[in-house]
């Protein structure tokens, strides 16, 4: 199984006062990271993904620098960076 | 120990509470909490003094706040609040109601959630959405939500929503089966001969009255209404009025007959208080008259509107009422509306006020 970095920004740090900004996961895919995001920190998966279920269209979730969705893959010792899309 | 009343301001940009004394004459303002997110109502359980919020984060969805500390601290979820895979995802929280041992949480796409732990997780009232006439539901304005929840003191298993636009449903048992209550209330959108149909009305707000079997009260975008047998038949008490269209209605907590409202002066001309002037109205004889009630209020160049959950009142004795503009102002009366003054202006648009009365 992989062992990746997730990234996670400010305005969703602020909702969940005690995750961390850089995580590391064991994890293959997207879906599978946030899972075990939400383990830790029990919601943060709806914060991220609609029920569809899909990211949702107003965050990007980037693997190795290319925008990213719930099926993709991961690779061992990536960067999944999560940001807030820009509204407004 | 002291009363202290807590007026719970649900904003665009977050809650706010304003703190008062018994008297209403000091208040102090908190704010904004819940991160600034849009929401669409803060109310609290007189029951448990917890205090609730629901409305939704352009980036993160949909949400139901909680405080248990009177707004110090707050947790979030939407756990459950979901029709499923496939389905529609849930844009926003609009309404909450409590209701004995449960909490209901009403959304948009228009449908009914309850929890039974608190607002920790929620479960679809399945049935509601499973009404045939669903089809026919249209999205009004502000989205196809529901937006007010009146659960019976008597027996929360009696509810009525509101649901724009699809008009006003029932359940007698607690949400297993619903039937539409709209007759009697017209829809002035639809042609001459369709202007009664069984769903399908503009529903603004609803109000029970205290100490009745089934007395409600409507504000409909066409027509303010009274029921007398829980929405089977409703009878117009709009004469008298400046304006048939208005969101907010607040109910006297004690006296059935008295109910406060904040017409507007039309759908299509602004939606603003008629004639620049702001005024509540208010009907002491459950609405077959009507006095203006404007001491303390601006009367000149006035252009905000008051939304659907903005006015309510607090339980003391005499009644406070409260209301909150468009514009970001909230406006007081410690004496049952005779006059009125502004405790807070400049804040973000304020979607719906609550009160809930503690001891301290």
């Amino acid at each position: 199984m992989p062992r990746v970095t997730v990234v996670l920004p400010p305005p969703l740090l602020r909702l969940f006062p005690a995750a961390e900004p850089r995580v590391s996961v064991e994890a293959a895919t997207v879906a599978a990271a946030i899972a075990a995001l939400d383990v830790r920190w029990p919601g943060l998966r709806d914060r991220l993904c609609d029920s569809t279920p899909r990211i949702r269209r107003t965050v990007n979730v980037f693997v190795g620098g290319r925008k990213a969705g719930l099926e993709t893959e991961l690779g061992e010792g990536v960067e999944v960076v999560v940001l807030p899309a820009v509204i407004g | 120990m002291a009363r202290r009343v807590l007026i719970l301001v649900g904003t665009k940009k977050g809650a706010f509470i304003l703190e008062g004394d018994a008297a209403r004459r000091s208040w102090e303002l908190r704010g904004p909490m819940c991160e600034a997110w849009p929401l669409n109502h803060v109310a609290a359980d007189p029951a448990t003094g917890t205090i609730y919020a629901t409305g939704g984060n352009e980036w993160f969805g949909p949400a139901v706040w909680k405080s248990t500390d009177r707004g110090r601290s707050w947790t979030h979820s939407s756990e459950g609040l979901s029709y499923g895979e496939g389905e529609t995802p849930i844009k926003a929280g609009w309404s909450l109601a409590p209701a004995g041992e449960v909490l209901y949480c009403g959304v948009e796409p228009a449908g009914l959630f309850r929890s039974e732990d608190g607002g920790l997780s929620w479960r679809h009232v399945a049935a509601l959405r499973e009404h045939p006439s669903r089809p026919q539901w249209q999205p009004g304005g502000g989205g196809l939500i529901l937006h007010h929840i009146e659960a019976h003191p008597a027996d929360p298993r009696k509810l009525w929503v509101g649901i724009s636009t699809a008009g006003v449903f029932h359940s007698a048992d607690g949400g297993a089966s619903w039937e539409p209550r709209n007759r009697g209330t017209r829809c002035d959108y639809l042609p001459e001969e369709q202007r009664y149909p069984e769903v399908g009305q503009c529903v603004h707000s609803i109000a029970l009255a205290p100490g009745t079997a089934e007395r409600l009260y409507q504000q409909n975008h066409c027509g303010m209404y009274r029921s007398e047998d829980g929405g089977r038949q409703w009878e117009s008490i709009e004469n008298g009025l400046p304006s048939s269209f208005g969101f907010a209605t607040a109910v006297h907590p004690r006296d059935p007959d008295t109910l406060f409202l904040l017409p507007l002066n039309g759908d299509s001309i602004g939606r603003y208080v008629p004639d620049g002037k702001a005024a509540v109205w208010r009907t002491r004889d459950a609405g077959r008259s009507w006095q203006a009630l404007r001491d303390g209020l601006p009367q000149e160049n006035v252009y905000f509107g008051v939304l659907r959950q903005a006015m309510a009142g607090d339980g003391l004795d005499p009644v406070g009422v409260y209301f909150g503009t468009s514009s970001g102002e909230l406006y007081a009366s410690a004496d049952e509306g005779l006059s009125w003054r502004c405790l807070a202006r400049h804040l973000p648009t304020i979607t719906s006020v609550e009160t809930l009365v503690v001891e301290r």
